[in-house]
């Protein structure tokens, strides 16, 4: 394989992209202009999911009522919310940062006393011994962080014997970050999943490309050359990994400004990065299955919305406020497992050798490669390269 | 003895129930420039085509350069430089950035390309536009561009499907002159064409092919004395009763 091939062609892509005005529109500027039309107006939760799960670690040491398990009672009857013990609080923050649980309640060793005291003088909080309920929930879920506390909080105030917004009781509910993302928005929880969305306009311009080249003749004056289809096949897959790279950091710098600054390393970031070019590699293999299909550069446009929109809706920002049955049906879309990756990464905490993100890996990876691969084996059988 | 650069044996193209080649055999001597004449669709590019490695011939053998089409391919790819029919240009890049890369696509060293490219625009009257986006040229100037593009790496041997067609008459004799250095540097040319009086100032021999057929094959002098006739365009009209452009 000569490299002087290789870089001579993939220059060629990037002038390609860089000249043309909707090519430029295509890659560049409508993943800009998408993401700040739903970062600005998108903030729906309307998720039909019915049950979330909770970690709770008990550390209450009953008095003479154990009111600790009148309130696990109490949630769990709520019918809303499946409860899961966990000996400590490490192990139930390991299970929330990977995102098996959407919270975690801690409930402290002096509630059952707290609950006792209140029952003692109903009506003198100078007399209560306070307790501190401290919950932790999934930064990844826009539905968790919306809808589980005021379940807890009702529950508490159940507890109590009282309305939620009747009088004080000694119980304090407490909302704790494992990521310091203050006052999260619902276009903080859009944010991973628009980094999945930049590139997946590929799979239109992979398509356009190609059967533009093929209708031109220019795939033949290629051919003609000493150029191998290794070296060709190559020098695309570079060109368009670079522009989903630009593409990525396009957006990265615009959700940026708008307000989502995850606290993680540079580790993290470059990993993200990296996550987001293998994910490319999708992209260039559906857009090669659209090339094959389509006759005409004018088809692939049409035709190759049968990859964007799945990738689109199933997988990305957008996949995050459809059906629960939605989201089920998108674990065989690769966009999936990439957003939720940058989600377990840059919102929960999850750490890149945990195993949320070494299966989400593994899961890009593996289709991403078996896309691209079918991609160019059937173009090659269909029209020679 | 003269060295042969082209050589097929009894060559045969078949599209379904089409024959588009059929049974043609011919040499070409290294240094001769060989002009297949022919109206459309008489199986001219295919024969080309089959020559270049892109098309597979149904039966027969085809050597050029002293290799196999079929199987050395990739040796063959590296001899010959091939002028498409179709106009094919990147139209976002100028032209000396076209030039480039396929220069770079035969692997030529920097320098030698850098050369090449401005004796070749200069040769094909195209430095002064060399520098503008190939969208803009007209289309005799991409016409002269995909002939540079198919000579950038200087190639042994050069296949010109019909380089002169739909160009202004300026233009059209630019080619000429240019095809005509070629001869004298001692390039082995292939020229397709269905103008006869092009065939007749430029090349050396002519096999004339009509539905797939070699019916006619000789120096255009030696062809026009032995029908009887004044052109070339008489002697496709001689042998099949038909005018050579009646059917474009």
């Amino acid at each position: 394989m000569k490299f002087q091939r290789v870089l001579a062609l993939t220059k060629k892509e990037i002038k390609k992209t860089v000249r043309e005005p909707a090519v430029l529109f295509m890659i560049f500027l409508f993943p800009i202009v998408f993401v700040f039309a739903f970062g600005a107006s998108f903030g729906g939760v309307g998720d039909s999911q019915t049950a979330y799960s909770v970690g709770v670690v008990n550390m209450d040491q009953a008095a003479s009522v154990n009111a600790s398990q009148i309130l696990l009672t109490g949630l769990s009857d709520t019918k809303i919310l499946t409860i899961h013990a966990y000996a400590n609080n490490q192990t139930a923050q390991n299970d929330l940062s990977q995102g098996n649980i959407q919270a975690v309640i801690i409930i402290p060793n002096d509630f059952s006393q707290s609950f006792v005291s209140y029952q003692a003088s109903p009506k003198d909080p100078n007399a209560w011994t306070n307790a501190t309920v401290t919950l932790y929930l999934d930064k990844g879920s826009l539905v968790a962080t919306q809808a589980i506390p005021p379940i807890i909080q009702q529950v508490l105030s159940a507890l109590a014997g009282q309305s939620q917004q009747a009088q004080s009781t000694p119980f304090n509910l407490e909302t704790a970050s494992l990521v310091e993302v203050t006052a999260p928005s619902a276009f903080d929880f859009m944010a991973p999943g628009m980094f999945t969305f930049a590139s997946i306009f590929l799979i239109m311009m992979v398509s356009q490309s190609f059967t533009q080249d093929r209708e031109s003749g220019m795939m033949k004056r290629i051919r003609i050359t000493p150029t191998s289809p290794t070296e060709f096949m190559t020098s695309q897959v570079l060109s368009y990994m670079l522009i989903a790279l630009v593409q990525a950091v396009l957006v990265f710098v615009m959700v940026y400004f708008m307000g989502f600054k995850p606290d993680v390393g540079m580790p993290v970031y470059a990993f993200a990065f990296a996550l987001v070019l293998l994910f490319s590699l999708s992209n260039v293999g559906f857009g090669l299955i659209t090339a094959t299909i389509a006759k005409s550069s004018g088809a692939a446009t049409g035709l190759s919305f049968l990859f964007v929109l799945p990738q689109l809706f199933l997988g990305t920002f957008v996949g995050t406020s459809l059906s629960s049955a939605a989201q089920i049906a998108g674990k065989v879309i690769p966009s999936y497992y990439v957003t939720d990756a940058l989600t377990s990464l840059f919102l929960r905490g999850a750490a890149i050798t945990s195993p949320v993100i070494l299966v989400d890996t593994a899961a890009v990876s593996v289709s991403c490669i078996a896309i691209l691969a079918a991609g160019i084996v059937l173009y090659g059988k269909y029209y020679k390269i | 003895m003269t060295e042969t650069a082209i050589v097929t044996e009894n060559l045969v193209k078949r599209f379904e129930d089409v024959t588009a080649v059929d049974g043609i055999s011919l040499q070409v001597a290294k240094g001769e420039l060989f002009g297949l004449l022919g109206p459309n669709g008489a199986g001219k590019t295919t024969t080309i085509n089959i020559l270049c490695g892109l098309t597979k011939p149904t039966s027969g053998t085809a050597e050029v350069g002293g290799y196999d089409v079929q199987k050395e391919t990739a040796k063959v790819k590296e001899l010959i430089g091939v002028c498409l029919q179709e106009t094919a240009i990147y139209p976002y890049l100028t032209g000396a950035e076209n030039i480039e890369l396929f220069g770079n696509l035969y692997a030529m060293n920097r320098e030698v390309l850098k050369k090449r490219r401005d004796v070749l625009l200069e040769n094909m009257g195209l430095t002064g536009d060399a520098k503008r986006r190939t969208a803009k040229y007209s289309g005799g100037m991409k016409r002269r561009l995909s002939l540079i593009l198919a000579l950038v790496h200087d190639p042994q041997i050069a296949f010109l499907d019909e380089p002169t067609v739909a160009m202004d008459p300026q233009s059209r004799h630019a080619v000429w002159d240019f095809i005509k250095e070629l001869k004298r540097e001692n390039k082995t040319i292939i020229l397709t064409t269905h103008y006869m009086e092009e065939a007749e100032e430029l090349c050396d021999r002519v096999g004339i092919i009509d539905h797939g057929k070699l019916i006619a094959l000789g120096s255009p002098e030696e062809l026009i004395s032995k029908h009887k006739v004044k052109n070339l365009e008489e002697v496709f009209i001689e042998i099949t009763g038909r005018k050579i452009r009646e059917e474009v």
